[in-house]
């Protein structure tokens, strides 16, 4: 499903983010990326939704590569892309009902469905009674969760979580992971890149250590091991 | 997806940004009303200026004297030969009694003068025509055609010209020439710098009012908004901003108008700002809105359009 092949990126002031990496992860997998900060998690990541382009290698989704895609193609990929971020990335002047409903109206899909499914996927982050307040409104705990209820909104074939719990205290990040799991069990593939070290544990699943750029560690059921 | 449903939610989109982004939508109307109050201004000042320069036209003529024996019918028929010139506008005809009567009325305080003239058994005014030229620079050509008429340098009873004061007024109307054309460019280069600097100012303030949303911009991207889906609320606030301002500077403009009226009339002579913004309210509303809505849409296209290149 997302291959990396090889990667390289070289930032401008010619230190390298990340040194040939090369990855596979297939449908279904429930992946924790984990690391020292500057170890190229969120550099990897940035790659997979277009947002930078490999120095060398290339990354596919989908056994296309992405940064061949043309910008009606990479829209068309990003819709398959949920992301959730640290710092949420709401669009602060939208209710919580809008900011999902937006990412939905985006992908063109009909009235019909976005009242039928906002709520509804609200319910599962368990939100529903926080449906008409704005994002400033919320705690982070709660934002964070409306970022994951829009970033599933569209049934995505990934899900990208990038330090999701990284401003959260214990309880949300907790209920955080439980929801990632959840969705994972209904079948959507989960990039998780995290400096936690009880997150990691408690998934239980897939862990790729990065260091300095280089993956030195992938066990298929690890355990944070920095 | 029909064009119909993306262009309500764009909509939907745009007001909800205008309104719900009131502080910055507060300060890019302010902006746009100077602008477009500058635009509205320009407008008025130049029909002011455009009316006084063509008033100071009007007031230049060419005459041609005529002897006082001169046939009426030789005069008239000069009179329709200047008129089929193309750099002629009007030839008005003043008949020998005319210019009596009107030499009369003019010296009617003067009674030694009058008294002289009563004292001689004729009139010994003669006819005259006044030649008004299309362009003031036009007269050299009309006194030419004079000068070499048979009127004017034709023999025995051919000749009824008695004198054309061209060369005399010929500095003055030369001058007159000069400084309208110089009030028309020097009019048109300050309304064109004032209309860009404004224009440059409000596209500043609008590019900066989307500066503040562009992390809003790249979150939009990632969840996976194509461009115009970006950008349509964007230009739809911009061309709401615009019919905003554009409302306001005419709720300023007309009650403005109306004070000056009086002191336009008293200081141009022949134009009145009341009358003009009154007979032309449906073009300087069009101009007004026109260029608020067109200034806002492609302020904000243009703004939003750095933020979407990949």
């Amino acid at each position: 499903m997302i291959y990396f092949d090889n990667v390289s990126k070289v930032y401008s002031a010619g230190t390298p983010a990340i040194t040939d990496i090369t990855l596979g992860i297939e449908p279904g997998e429930f992946v924790s990326i984990v690391g020292h900060s500057g170890a190229g998690k969120t550099t990897l990541l940035k790659m997979l939704f277009a947002e930078e382009s490999p120095t060398t290698g290339s990354v596919l989704f989908n056994e296309r590569a992405i940064h061949e895609l043309t910008n009606r193609e990479l829209i068309q990929m990003r819709r398959q892309i949920g992301t959730v971020f640290q710092d949420f990335r709401l669009l602060p002047t939208k209710t919580v009902y809008e900011n999902i409903a937006f990412a939905m109206e985006a992908s063109g899909r009909p009235d019909e469905d976005i009242i039928a499914d906002v709520p509804y996927v609200l319910e599962l982050v368990d939100l529903a009674d926080k449906m008409w307040n704005f994002p400033k409104e919320l705690s982070g705990g709660e934002q964070q969760r409306v970022a994951i209820a829009r970033a599933i909104v569209n049934q995505p074939d990934i899900l990208i979580a990038d330090e999701p719990t990284g401003n959260l205290d214990p309880i949300n990040t907790y209920e955080v992971v439980q929801i990632l799991k959840k969705i994972n069990d209904l079948g959507t593939t989960v990039l998780l890149t995290t400096h936690n070290r009880n997150v990691v544990d408690s998934v239980g699943k897939r862990v790729v250590t990065l260091d300095q750029g280089r993956i030195v560690r992938d066990d298929q059921s690890g355990k944070y091991s920095f | 997806m029909s064009a119909w449903v993306t262009a309500k939610r764009i909509t939907r989109y745009g007001l909800i940004g205008f309104f719900r982004n009131g502080f910055v939508s507060l300060a890019a109307i302010l902006i746009m009303t100077i602008t477009l109050f500058v635009m509205g201004a320009l407008i008025v000042g130049s029909a002011a200026l455009n009316a006084t320069l063509e008033q100071l036209t009007e007031k230049v003529d060419v005459n041609v004297y005529f002897y006082t024996d001169a046939p009426e019918q030789g005069m008239l028929d000069l009179k329709q030969q200047l008129e089929a010139l193309p750099e002629v506008a009007v030839v008005t005809y003043v008949s020998r009694d005319e210019a009596l009567t009107r030499f009369r009325e003019r010296h009617k305080n003067d009674q030694l003068t009058i008294q002289a003239l009563d004292e001689l058994e004729d009139n010994p005014l003669g006819a005259s025509l006044a030649v008004r030229a299309k362009e003031t620079h036009q007269y050299e050509s009309i006194s030419k055609f004079l000068e070499g008429s048979a009127a004017a340098s034709g023999e025995g009873d051919a000749r009824i010209i008695d004198k054309v004061n061209f060369s005399q007024n010929k500095t003055a109307i030369d001058r007159l020439s000069e400084i309208i054309k110089t009030s028309q460019n020097l009019g048109t280069t300050v309304a064109v710098i004032l209309a860009l600097a404004s224009i440059l100012i409000a596209f500043n303030t609008i590019r900066l009012a989307i500066y503040t949303s562009r992390d809003e911009i790249a979150v939009m991207r990632l969840v996976g908004a194509g461009p115009w889906y970006v950008r349509g609320p964007f230009v739809v606030s911009g061309i709401l901003y615009g019919i905003a301002s554009g409302l306001f500077v005419l709720m300023v403009l007309y009650p403005l108008a109306a004070w000056l009226a009086e002191p336009s009339e008293q200081f141009f002579g022949n134009f009145n700002t009341l009358t003009y913004v009154t007979d032309n309210i449906f073009m300087i509303v069009g101009a007004i809105i026109g260029t608020g809505i067109l200034l806002g849409a492609v302020s904000s296209y243009g703004a939003v359009h750095r933020y979407l290149r990949n």
